[in-house]
């Protein structure tokens, strides 16, 4: 009884990072499923955009204006990642490798910005400035109650991001991903729409670091480690869930948030059940890995049966012939 | 209208894989020709399509197409002025996109793409008259993914759509090669339909020597990189699978007591 109540209990709070997660999981999906590549910058721009949103907001920028400048520098992170890639000729891999590295001392500094050196963790208390969302509220009925703020903000940003993919700009970004010798045959410059899809994604990444530290009341270094394991287990659980029944591309984003909210509230289950934190990021990994394992095994499955009768019927024809030659 | 000058493109150059492909290549193509390209593996026959697209740029020479020089365009650039039919059926079209969605791609083939809408309502109407010249219902099932269907039919949207806005070259890589021989019929029998309605000044390279003398006005064969034989008018016309076949050892000897 008493697990079930924790459980209840611990319930909005999970749905609330859920859904900040879920945004970030958005900016995976774009580039992951839409553009065919694995961009690790996110663990690094993830805390980018935390931490100008904080510093900004510390300094006395509005809280708007400073989570506007947080996804600015989500953009600016997925160009820098995008002329790597397209530019430089790096593979997008290592390109994303390489911003998040160079993220790792940049967000150092931003945080420790003003004190001459760089800074691991950087707090902002929600008693002393308007922030959007605060794991304060958690439980309040109301519009400052930050689950349904953050679901009205998915909502909206999903109809965006419709919206754009269903422009001339968005349907050649779609093609860039689907095939890239299509793309660039109908005129397409799938360099510029390379670099346009690592920098929406960033840039939506961004958006969930600032709205996770306002949430959690710090920016860290750390917070974004990992993070596109998790961005990536949200898409994975919300493909696995919901792909026979969601067809429609919107809702395909939205599969993205559900599979980001799933994957907090299980964590949850498992924290309660006795796991350590500690052991979280290697649960995850395993879960992730399990995941991108099963639709392989099931293409190797569906071939072997397919390829069985015609090995049966050869291995047949072999005994005949041994057959004939006895008699 | 058409005019490779001194083409020259070797790949891998200073390694042990070292090859020229393409060895002072010349060939001017007439406003409304369609040329058909033979010549064994290697020729060079591919690599000239390409060198033309613009998918990698000569080492020397120029490439013009009425009038404007395309030899360092990048390839996005230059799709304004070609279609492009590919060996591979999976390569013309993308997969994960509907059918409706890759022929609204390829009617704004160089065209500047902002945030105007992908497809508009008017549009499917001409989408649906296309396909139905197709003959293989398609504009029954315009929202079909394109994965969805098959090698023969993908190649015949691929070709629909390099020619749904009209190319100034129409540029064909073995695109029945990869098919069965009474699909790749049917993808031929459309191709010259197509060609001989909108005028298509086409290049068309293909394995089958009964192909290349049955369509097109010309027939050019190719060998280690450069023009070896071109044959037009009444000459194509009466031309044999013997006679080209002879032309061809001949050429194929040649190449063997030179090297």
């Amino acid at each position: 009884m008493n697990f079930i109540t924790g459980l209840l209990n611990a319930m909005p709070g999970a749905v609330s990072q859920g859904l900040i997660w879920g945004i970030m999981a958005i900016g995976v999906y774009i580039t992951y499923k839409i553009l065919d590549v694995a961009d690790l910058t996110v663990d690094g721009s993830l805390c980018t955009g935390a931490a100008i949103c904080v510093l900004l907001t510390m300094h006395g920028v509005p809280v708007g204006i400073a989570m506007a400048c947080a996804v600015l520098s989500g953009l600016i992170a997925g160009l820098v990642t995008g002329i790597f890639h397209t530019t430089c000729g790096i593979p997008a891999i290592l390109a994303g490798i390489l911003t998040q590295l160079a993220l790792y001392s940049i967000n150092l500094r931003i945080m420790g910005w003003g004190t001459g050196g760089g800074k691991s963790n950087l707090p902002i208390s929600v008693d002393k400035y308007d922030l959007l969302v605060s794991a304060r509220h958690v439980r309040d009925a109301g519009l400052h109650n930050p689950v349904l703020l953050l679901a009205v903000f998915c909502v909206v940003l999903i109809a965006v991001l419709y919206w754009f993919f269903g422009r001339e700009i968005g349907c050649a970004l779609r093609a860039t991903g689907a095939n890239g010798n299509m793309a660039r045959a109908q005129g397409i410059n799938t360099n510029f729409t390379k670099v346009l899809g690592l920098m929406l994604s960033n840039g939506l990444v961004a958006l969930s670091g600032a709205l996770l530290a306002q949430y959690q009341g710090f920016a860290d270094i750390n917070m974004g480690r990992g993070a596109i394991v998790v961005g990536l287990a949200a898409v994975i659980i919300g493909e696995v869930i919901f792909d026979k029944v969601f067809r429609n591309f919107a809702l395909k984003l939205l599969s993205a948030v559900i599979g980001a909210i799933i994957y907090y509230v299980v964590i949850q289950v498992v924290l309660r059940m006795g796991l350590s934190t500690d052991d979280l990021k290697l649960l995850t990994a395993l879960v992730v890995a399990l995941f991108l394992a099963i639709p392989y095994w099931k293409g190797k499955l569906a071939r072997r049966s397919a390829a069985a009768p015609a090995v049966v019927a050869a291995a047949a024809g072999a005994t005949g012939k041994e057959d004939d030659g006895d008699a | 209208m058409l005019e490779l000058k001194g083409l020259y493109k070797t790949f891998n150059p200073g390694t042990a894989n070292e090859k020229r492909a393409i060895d002072g290549l010349e060939l001017t193509l007439e406003e409304g020709d369609f040329v058909t390209v033979i010549g064994g593996n290697g020729a060079g026959k591919s690599t000239t399509l390409n060198l033309i697209a613009g998918v990698f740029p000569p080492d020397r020479g120029t490439i013009t197409l009425n009038g404007r020089d395309l030899t360092h365009l990048s390839e996005h650039r230059r799709a304004k002025y070609l279609g492009r039919v590919f060996q591979d059926p999976m390569m013309g079209t993308a997969a994960t996109m509907g059918i409706e969605e890759n022929l609204a791609l390829a009617l704004r083939r160089g065209k500047s793409r902002g945030l105007r809408p992908g497809i508009h309502n008017q549009e499917r109407e001409l989408y649906r008259e296309r396909l139905a010249t197709l003959g293989l219902g398609l504009e029954d099932r315009m929202t079909s993914k394109v994965g969805l269907l098959s090698g023969g039919q993908r190649q015949a949207l691929t070709l629909l759509m390099a020619t749904l806005k009209k190319p100034e070259l129409l540029l064909l890589d073995e695109h029945t090669a990869a098919l069965d021989p009474k699909t790749a019929d049917k993808v031929l029998q459309l191709t010259k339909e197509i060609v001989e309605r909108d005028h298509l000044t086409t290049l068309m390279v293909t394995h089958n020597m009964r192909n290349a003398i049955e369509y097109g006005n010309r027939l050019i064969m190719m060998d280690a990189g450069r023009v070896v034989v071109d044959l037009r008018g009444e000459e194509k016309k009466n031309l044999t699978v013997r006679e080209l076949l002879e032309k061809f050892n001949i050429e194929n000897d040649r190449m063997l007591l030179s090297e």
